[in-house]
């Protein structure tokens, strides 16, 4: 009976939302065939995926456990001056390795913060992350020694990959293909944590988090984990930025990167793993273009989408997008089973 | 007179002013069906607060099975088997009626910190949800979102995660507040088929309710307990009906 049912498709549903869709290898398509298509924009993919990396170790942090945070780039910023110190001093430049330490620092500069920031909410802990990020920037710019100060360090010596792949930064085909992987990587990891029991008490969190702790959650702890997570992996972002680059400056740690990766987000969708590509792309892609087309006032035309985002879409262009098949799919005579809804997420 | 499941001694709790809760002794005995009841604003929330540890007494002791737990957090509380409901329902509105018993499911099992495995191949923790979902009738609405339930079935929602902790203490704040009298009853059936060997403290306004479902009751005025007994103790006492049961009884 409809009882029945019922709770078989619930079940069926949960089972299943972990699996692999058929259209999911689709980016990674993409991605490889640009590689062959546009070999001459292999600069500009890079930076693209990179950004998505680090969109998408936002994602995790807003989109599911729903901690809204200004200060995000504090930890590319941090990876990507680990990797940077680390080379033009002399200490280290081999690119796996330094790779993971700029992870690892990101991750520990994230528990440090996370465990102070995390107690505070809303409007606070917005504040906070920016505080943190600019304490971090002002302390870059003023250990110049090390840090190379506002002009940063360029002509990072990076070890050839594996000790045979240079880094070319006129034709970056090994930057391409190294961040590529290390980016499906980083999503097969995001992607496994979110359909864990782990990332289903994240968006408890998010969903309800004063009713967590009447559940027996540890939710200060979990906050913690999920937020170290997300900075190891913005870490990961900054530190093969700097490696793509062969330099690193201020600007990794800066409110512009940290509220450009935000709207990117906004955009593309939060809380659904491919938002984070979807709206890198799109925001990366609409900015090349306009600022091509209207040099002078380019950042108009972002201003205008980002307008209609937020009043029609506020689940980004995922959201639209799910919202506008469900409809379609309900129309069809044929259809008449229950829909399947996305959780939807409340506005900013 | 066996030892009481959760005591409190002389709990006291103000803000600022305000006494909220004055000098409660007040016990809870193992498989009990004890009623709070009390005009507005007597402290009934208040208290419930500080049984489930939501926030800590101003002065005073919470006694769980004769251990000192005042000082023990409201998660962790959970653990040792006090669950709650809240008046206003705190519900994952987002997410579907399983995964809102899952995510509470997950946390009684100790499955919530693992990272690598899918939530939905944990069939221990799909299985316990879906059969409580059953026990509250509630199979049918399973994979519905909790936003679209009509309020009733979401104060039942509201019930099932707290039942999916294996509570030995069951704390109620107005299990049916908000709910058209058309659909109270899925609440009341449900409350009367509660486990036996769970204590049950239940918040009320309606008099039917207390009555019918109480073997014992306790008043609360001002923050203080007034009267404590049977339900046929309190209904013949004529100084609980002046403040209280003659005055607002709905009933």
């Amino acid at each position: 009976m409809s009882e029945y049912r019922g709770g078989a498709q619930a079940r069926t549903a949960l089972a299943r939302r972990h699996r692999v869709r058929a259209w999911e290898p689709l980016p990674w398509i993409v991605a490889l065939g640009f590689f062959f298509a546009f070999p001459k924009h292999l600069g500009f993919g890079t930076e693209v995926l990179v950004t998505i990396l680090f969109a998408l170790s936002l994602d995790l942090v807003l989109g599911y456990a729903g901690i809204v945070t200004l200060g995000h780039a504090a930890f590319f910023g941090v990876g990507a001056y680990t990797v940077g110190m680390l080379a033009k001093h002399g200490l280290w430049n081999e690119p796996l390795t330094s790779l993971a330490l700029a992870g690892i620092v990101g991750a520990a500069v994230g528990l440090g913060s996370g465990l102070v920031l995390l107690r505070t909410r809303g409007l606070t802990l917005l504040m906070l992350t920016l505080c943190t990020m600019a304490l971090l920037e002002e302390a870059g710019n003023l250990a110049h020694t090390w840090t190379g100060g506002f002009d940063g360090l360029d002509s990072l010596p990076i070890a050839p990959l594996l000790g045979r792949f240079e880094f070319s930064p006129l034709y970056p085909t090994t930057q391409y293909l190294y961040v590529l992987v290390v980016l499906f990587l980083c999503f097969v990891f995001v992607r496994t944590l979110v359909y864990s029991p782990f990332g289903q008490s994240l968006t408890g969190i998010r969903e309800n988090i004063l009713r967590m702790p009447a559940v027996g959650a540890p939710v200060p702890r979990r906050l913690a984990v999920c937020y170290t997570l997300s900075a190891g992996i913005a870490g990961i972002a900054g530190g093969i930025w700097a490696q793509a680059n062969a330099y690193v400056n201020l600007g990794t740690l800066g409110l512009d990167r940290a509220a450009t990766v935000l709207i990117m987000l906004a955009l593309g969708g939060r809380g659904r793993l491919y938002g984070a590509f979807v709206g890198a792309i799109a925001y990366m892609v609409l900015s090349h273009f306009l600022s091509k087309i209207y040099p002078t006032a380019w950042q108009l035309g972002l201003g205008l989408l980002l307008v209609v985002i937020a009043l029609f879409a506020h689940n980004g262009i995922l959201g639209l997008g799910e919202t506008v098949w469900r409809r379609l799919r309900v129309s069809r005579p044929l259809n008449m089973g229950a829909p399947q809804h996305r959780t939807p997420n409340p506005p900013l | 007179m066996t030892a009481p499941l959760l005591e409190t001694r002389a709990l006291t709790r103000n803000f600022g002013a305000l006494l909220a809760t004055r000098e409660v002794d007040f016990r809870l005995d193992a498989g009990a069906r004890h009623a709070l009841i009390g005009p507005n604003g007597a402290g009934k929330t208040t208290l419930v607060n500080l049984l489930a540890g939501v926030i800590s007494p101003t002065r005073g002791q919470v006694l769980l099975k004769g251990r000192d737990i005042t000082g023990v957090g409201q998660a962790e509380r959970v653990k040792l088997g006090i669950a709650r409901t809240f008046q206003i329902n705190r519900l994952f509105r987002g997410l579907s009626v399983l995964e809102n018993v899952y995510i509470a499911v997950a946390e009684r099992m100790g499955v919530a910190p693992s990272m690598f495995r899918p939530a939905g191949r944990r069939t221990d923790v799909v299985n316990e949800s879906m059969h409580l979902l059953d026990t509250l009738r509630l199979t049918a609405d399973a994979g519905r979102r909790v936003s679209e339930l009509p309020y009733g079935r979401q104060r039942l929602v509201e019930l099932a995660i707290a039942l999916a902790l294996s509570p030995e203490v069951l704390l109620l704040d107005e299990p049916a507040a908000g709910v058209p009298s058309a659909e109270s009853h899925i609440i009341l059936d449900a409350i009367d088929r509660l486990p036996p060997e769970i204590a049950v403290l239940i918040i009320d306004h309606d008099m039917d309710l207390v009555f019918r479902f109480a073997q014992r009751i306790t008043v609360m005025v001002s923050g203080a307990v007034f009267a404590s007994g049977t339900p046929r103790e309190i209904g013949a006492d004529p100084e609980v009906r002046a403040v209280y049961l003659g005055q607002t009884a709905r009933g």
